[in-house]
């Protein structure tokens, strides 16, 4: 396969979009008053396919998309339970970024973004990406060394990133609170310039469109209840909707990654933690950067409609429910306003939670198992999301080609048996 | 958040205990291959439905419970106390 470092899909592939979407085209449907035809069409499910992607996330129709496109594999399954982007895709808080701490996570998601920033253009989608600036803020001398240790790291694998004083970040956020008279002062952070925001709904229906254009079949309302496992083997898989025979099967759930691997007969090092994030009323523009503090465990973003997007980190125990949680509201508000005391009178509209498979290390599990034509592209954590462009491009070729990229090589299920982790924890577990 | 039954102290406000996690057989550290005592480390059975964890009660009486609880609904069913263990360190 060719590879490229500028992002752009590698293949030309043959896709028959129901409409092409551009300025010219909104304005001639606009005047001729025409409706637009769906993005994307169901299909009735066959019995047999080549592969069998379960999980209709980012990351599940990007592999479907990349196996499509660059590796010429149409004859695509992906299934989902419920609807498309109705799990991790959909609940996130839509920031990406590259500044990791391990060269190995850096050029993982260096790939990621640089996808991101094609991916209107490849899908013929507006993904809305806005590459704003992440920064995240030190409260204290230990975290500004690893901030340092981070930067360094990104500057080595040429990923934009440098440490900046609290005039600086006064001067690209100046609702911060900078003062030094406050419980946790604001002593310097990590500057992220490629890092942003981008419509995360956008992303999953340009990956759908894209897909299913390529032929693709998209099963929504499908829920895989079984898989055929025979001689060390996949044969298939079991659905509400019947039956399917498939030499591959792919795991790309975040919550459920247990359980689907549990019908394969693959023990996972994962354990499902919910997660909350919350959104106020729409506010005018006034925030022009993603604020990231891992002290105060919050994350702050402004959409394009005027909302602040809060989340947090994992919440303190196991658990399935995708409840919220008065305390969890109690305490990021606390947390938001410590940092920007004008926000005071600014009203929360709605919270919500999602689900995220933690694994140990703090890294994803991608690759092959023990289980013949059953690979996984799970342990998601708090990340999955930014990481769904480059997951659905290493995975596809990982199907394509029967083994893994190099590019995901360190993040196999078998390094916890090998024990050689990837630890992220430092960069990865509240930071977003 | 959810009420927790301690063994000791009653109903108390979650947030007050430090979830340890599920209980599992703690094989012998001279016994065992490095690869069973990597899948004691690291596997997890995660599910979802009822799990049987170890829980610390850190800001109430400082000892360790074992819960019976449903990782969907987040319903206890049963709770007792976890006998002599140490943090990280379930009871076989």
């Amino acid at each position: 396969m060719r590879t490229s470092t500028n992002g752009h899909r590698q293949g030309p592939g043959r896709s028959s979009y129901p409409a092409r979407y551009s300025a010219a085209g909104l304005l001639r449907r606009g005047l001729a008053s025409q409706p637009w035809p769906p993005a994307w069409q169901p299909q009735p499910m066959k019995g047999s396919y080549d592969v069998v992607i379960v999980g209709g996330g980012v990351h599940g129709l990007a592999a479907a998309y990349y196996l499509a496109v660059n590796h010429g594999i149409t004859d695509v399954a992906v299934l989902d339970k419920g609807y498309i982007g109705s799990g991790g895709s959909g609940r996130n808080t839509a920031i990406l970024r590259s500044n990791y701490l391990t060269p190995e996570g850096v050029r993982f998601y260096d790939r990621s973004v640089k996808l991101y920033q094609r991916l209107a253009t490849d899908l013929d989608y507006n993904v809305m990406f806005s590459q704003r600036g992440h920064m995240t803020l030190a409260h204290s001398d230990a975290s500004l060394r690893t901030m340092r240790w981070r930067a360094e790291v990104n500057k080595v694998e040429g990923v934009d990133s440098e440490v900046i004083g609290p005039a600086e970040i006064k001067r690209l956020a100046p609702f911060l609170d900078v003062s030094p008279a406050v419980r946790y002062p604001i002593l310097g952070a990590l500057w992220h310039p490629p890092g942003g925001i981008i419509r995360h709904d956008a992303v999953v229906w340009g990956y759908a469109r894209g897909a299913a254009a390529h032929g693709v079949h998209i099963h929504q309302n499908t829920e895989v209840t079984g898989i055929d496992v025979a001689g060390g083997r996949v044969r298939g898989v079991t659905t509400s909707q019947g039956p399917i025979a498939t030499p591959v099967v792919l795991n790309a759930t975040a919550g459920w990654s247990t359980l689907i691997s549990d019908m394969a007969g693959v023990a996972m090092p994962v354990m499902t933690y919910p997660l909350q994030a919350a959104v106020t009323e729409p506010v005018k523009p006034f925030l022009s950067t993603v604020i990231v503090s891992g002290t105060l465990h919050v994350y702050i973003s402004q959409t394009d409609r005027g909302e602040l997007v809060f989340g947090a980190s994992v919440d303190p125990f196991t658990s399935y429910s995708m409840r919220g949680s008065l305390e969890f509201i109690e305490g990021l508000a606390g947390h938001v306003l410590e940092l920007m005391p004008a926000l005071t009178k600014v009203r929360l509209l709605r919270q919500w939670a999602g689900l995220c498979d933690m694994t140990p290390d703090f890294s994803p599990i991608m690759g092959h198992t023990p289980v013949d034509g059953f690979l996984v592209d799970v342990g998601w954590g708090t990340y999955g999301f930014k990481a769904g462009p480059v997951s659905g491009e290493a995975m596809a070729q990982c199907i394509a080609s029967g083994k893994p990229p190099e590019i995901i090589a360190p993040f196999g299920l078998d390094r916890f048996g090998a024990g050689v982790l990837v630890g992220e924890k430092g960069a990865a577990a509240v930071g977003h | 958040m959810i009420l927790l039954p301690c063994a000791w102290c009653g109903p108390r406000d979650a947030a007050e205990f430090a979830h340890i996690g599920e209980v599992s057989a703690r094989p012998g550290p001279d016994e065992v291959t490095p690869g069973q005592w990597r899948d004691y480390l690291y596997m997890r059975a995660n599910p979802c439905g009822w799990t049987r964890e170890t829980w610390y009660h850190r800001q109430g009486c400082r000892r360790f419970i074992t819960v019976e609880r449903h990782t969907e609904t987040n319903e206890v069913r049963s709770v007792s106390a976890a006998g002599a263990v140490r943090a990280g360190e379930p009871p076989a």
